[in-house]
């Protein structure tokens, strides 16, 4: 037998927590090296974040789900702090409807703890994979801002780690408060959150979907929905040009009230399997069809929905966290393009879709919504306007160009360019879209120094 | 930083002057590039080049380097990496040398290979550690078709670029996945101050022709740019020439 110090003499392996690896947000651009770190406990997390006062070592930014698009998840050469292992949901107060939880649990995970006890979240962004913290460092947006905000609005305090590796209990109503809601994660990592909850009667939905020719009739349709109900949204066909220009399916639901529960429901909503969400349509990838054919299946399956509307029953989970769509593999990565123009600034909408539709990108459907009051975050995107998002794949030649010039458009008509997607903005545009800016870079100094919480997207805008 | 299709916000050019790096520099301050380091011998052109990106808008520093002068690279490319990440090195500094003159003046010979290949390669490493330390970043190298089969009429400069190239290569490969992305340059005949006075070949290009093909490279985070692009198809049947064939062919 050989003696054990005859093991063959490899070199070994590095200690996984210490070696860089390539870290991408959703749309897979602009990769960055940087050490991943998991912490298990609060303590680990306080511990990690003390290092990065230690000199030659450049800082780092907290992560959950990297559902972001962009940059703003990722921090080159530094620490990525993953927050996901931090998971627990503390408390379920079922008679007020508040919850204490960590800020590294999905928000699917969330539904399904809830909605057995009556209270679902307040605010669904369209996809349920999606951290609390996340949620809070981007303020997310659901089909229904008009009626229920961003995030941010049913945050009712929060723990914050921040870059001197003490933990601060922030309250709403605080500068701190308001520049975490939607920072990106810049002013420390979100350990626990505490949020007030929806109370819905059902596990279901009413839902309406209906056609709308051209962008006029969208438009109208959207702006003159009586009565207003809590989520809608549009799907506008970006590959439909001339006179159908802005052809869109657009969908209203609301929760259904246990009065109006028919009999007939709760076998409708047996029939529906898990995770088997009716919208939004699919997205079709332009692949092996090419533009045309794709436009062409995207117009009939959008003029086969009847003009004026069709009524149907879903399950909450199944409609907002629907079977994950997978990982979009565009070669090159995906931008996606999400910008905001106030109600005021319709014409440059209008001029915007056109655009869009005309130069023919293989973007095969845009999601219109309409946004109601925004919350203070400071960074945080959500105003009263027009809200219109799409994914683009970054090879395109003369891409970058084309969408520096739609930036100008919604700057100079007073809008602005959602910041936790971005990878491309200019960073000169940034304070006319965020007039906060200059109270957020204050405080950042002053809380945080050394800027030991940095992100690439920090870095690139100068955050 | 860069951003998503690859354009950098900082530049350091080495080899100052070289008309292809400050055709692509131009470029690149059109789009994100706020801050340029120009590297190179000091000289009075150095200046002007400075003066010119800045009326372009870009905040720009010189800085003393010459490649020949290895013992300096560290202290003087540090210095640059220490003001801020660079997102991007242009590693352009070279020289065609006299192959006429040079093959009976080992000497001059020997101070092209040792710019070309020598310097390239003490600054290259030094670009790639630093760049590795910041998680990100471009490093592109100027080699040439020259690199890819040996002629006649330049071969000393041709073997420089082609241990150039070899390098580029490895380090690209040594660097894959550290989030720092090097690509390798080939352009054919450019007509530069390089090329002044001499015969124009088939495929020649301009420096804003080497520097629209490296905006496209960074953006699609190529490995390899062929400037012009035919030139990839054309070297791939050259390479397979027999070398009789080869001798005999004008070029
Ligand atoms: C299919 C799909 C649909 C989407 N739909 C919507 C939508 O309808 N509405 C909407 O608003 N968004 C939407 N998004 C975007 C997504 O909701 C946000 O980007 C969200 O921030 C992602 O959360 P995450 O946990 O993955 O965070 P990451 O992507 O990992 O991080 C996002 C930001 O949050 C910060 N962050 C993460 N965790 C913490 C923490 N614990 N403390 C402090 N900061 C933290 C990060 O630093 C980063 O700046 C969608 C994304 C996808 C992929
Ligand atoms: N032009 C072509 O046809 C062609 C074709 C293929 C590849 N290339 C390659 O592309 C690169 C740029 O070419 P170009 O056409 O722009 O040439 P260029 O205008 O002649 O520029 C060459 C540059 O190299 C610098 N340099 C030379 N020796 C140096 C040294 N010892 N230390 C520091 N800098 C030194 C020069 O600086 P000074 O001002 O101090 O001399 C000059 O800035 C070169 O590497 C070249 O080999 C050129």
């Amino acid at each position: 037998m050989a003696p054990e110090s005859a093991a063959p003499a490899r070199p070994a392996a590095p200690a996984p927590a210490d070696w860089p690896v390539p870290v991408t947000g959703w749309g897979r651009t602009s990769a960055s090296s940087a050490r991943l770190l998991r912490p298990r406990s609060y303590e680990d997390a306080a511990e990690t974040v003390r290092g990065w006062a230690l000199p030659g070592a450049r800082g780092g930014i907290p992560r959950g789900l990297g559902r972001a698009h962009g940059d703003a998840a990722q921090s080159a050469g530094g620490a990525v702090l993953d927050m996901t292992a931090l998971n627990r949901v503390h408390v379920i107060d079922v008679a007020t409807g508040t919850l204490l939880t960590d800020a590294g649990v999905s928000l699917a995970r969330l539904a399904e703890v809830l909605l057995p006890h009556g209270w679902f979240l307040p605010v669904s962004p369209g996809s349920g994979q999606v951290t609390v913290g996340g949620a809070i460092g981007a303020d997310v947006h659901g089909l229904g801002h008009r009626a229920a905000g961003s995030f941010a609005r049913h945050l009712l305090s929060l723990e914050l780690l921040t870059a001197d590796g003490e933990v601060r209990t922030v309250p709403r109503g605080t500068p701190l408060f308001d520049a975490t809601t939607g920072g990106l994660g810049l002013t420390g990592a979100v350990l626990t959150a505490t949020l007030r909850l929806l109370r819905v009667e059902t596990s279901l939905l009413t839902v309406e979907t209906e056609r709308a020719p051209d962008l006029d009739d969208l438009l109208h349709r959207m702006s003159t929905s009586a009565p207003p109900r809590r989520y809608e949204a549009a799907w506008i066909d970006l590959l439909a040009r001339g006179r159908s220009t802005g052809r869109a399916a657009l969908l209203r639901a609301d929760h259904l009230p246990a009065r109006e529960l028919p009999s007939r429901a709760r076998r409708a909503a047996a029939a529906l399997g898990p995770g088997q969400g009716p919208y939004p349509p699919r997205q079709l990838a332009p692949g092996p069809l090419g533009l045309r054919a794709t436009g062409a299946w995207q117009g009939l399956r959008l003029r086969t929905l009847p003009r004026t509307g069709t009524r149907r029953l879903c399950e909450l989970d199944a409609f907002f966290h629907p079977r994950e769509a997978p990982r979009p593999r565009h070669r090159g990565g995906l931008i996606r393009y999400e910008c905001l123009l106030p109600y005021e600034a319709q014409g440059t909408l209008e001029r915007l879709v056109r655009r869009l539709a005309r130069r023919g990108c293989p973007a095969p459907l845009a999601l219109l919504r309409r946004f109601g009051e925004g919350d203070p975050g400071w960074l945080s995107f959500a105003a009263p306007g027009w809200s219109l998002c799409l994914d683009l794949p970054a090879r395109l030649p003369g891409l970058g160009a084309f969408l520096d010039r739609l930036d100008e458009e919604v700057a100079a008509a007073g809008g602005r360019v959602r910041l936790a997607e971005d990878a491309r903005l200019r960073p000169d545009l940034l304070a006319a879209m965020y007039p906060r800016l200059t109270e957020f870079r204050e405080l950042r100094r002053t809380l945080d120094p050394r800027g030991l919480f940095a992100s690439d997207l920090s870095r690139r805008l100068d955050l | 930083m860069k951003d998503a299709f690859g354009a950098p916000q900082s530049l350091l050019v080495l080899g100052a002057t070289s008309e292809i790096a400050l055709a692509t520099a131009r470029r690149l301050v059109a789009r994100r590039t706020r801050t340029v380091w120009l590297a190179g011998r000091p000289s009075p052109e150095r200046e002007s080049a400075a003066g010119w990106l800045r009326a372009l808008g870009a905040a720009v520093h010189t800085v003393d380097f010459d490649a020949l002068d290895t013992a300096a690279h560290e202290e003087c490319l540090g210095k640059v990496f220490a003001e801020g990440d660079i997102d991007m090195v242009l590693l352009a500094f070279g020289v065609l040398g006299d192959q006429a003159h040079d093959e009976s003046d080992p000497g001059a010979a020997v101070r092209v290979a040792q710019t070309n290949y020598t310097g390239a390669v003490s600054a290259g490493l030094i670009c790639a550690q630093a760049l590795q330390e910041q998680g990100q970043g471009s490093l592109v190298v100027l080699s040439s078709v020259a690199a890819e089969r040996a002629r006649r009429t330049d071969f000393i400069y041709g073997s420089s670029k082609a241990g150039l190239d070899t390098f580029a290569q490895g380090l690209g490969d040594a660097l894959h996945g550290t989030g720092v992305h090097v690509m390798v340059v080939r352009p054919g005949f450019v007509r530069s101050r390089m090329t002044e006075g001499r015969e124009e070949q088939p495929l020649a290009a301009t420096p804003e022709e080497v520097a629209v093909a490296i905006e496209s490279g960074l953006r699609r985070r190529a490995q390899t740019v062929w400037v012009p692009g035919a030139l990839r198809v054309v070297m791939s049947a050259v390479r397979h020439l027999p070398r009789g064939v080869f001798r005999r062919l004008p070029m």
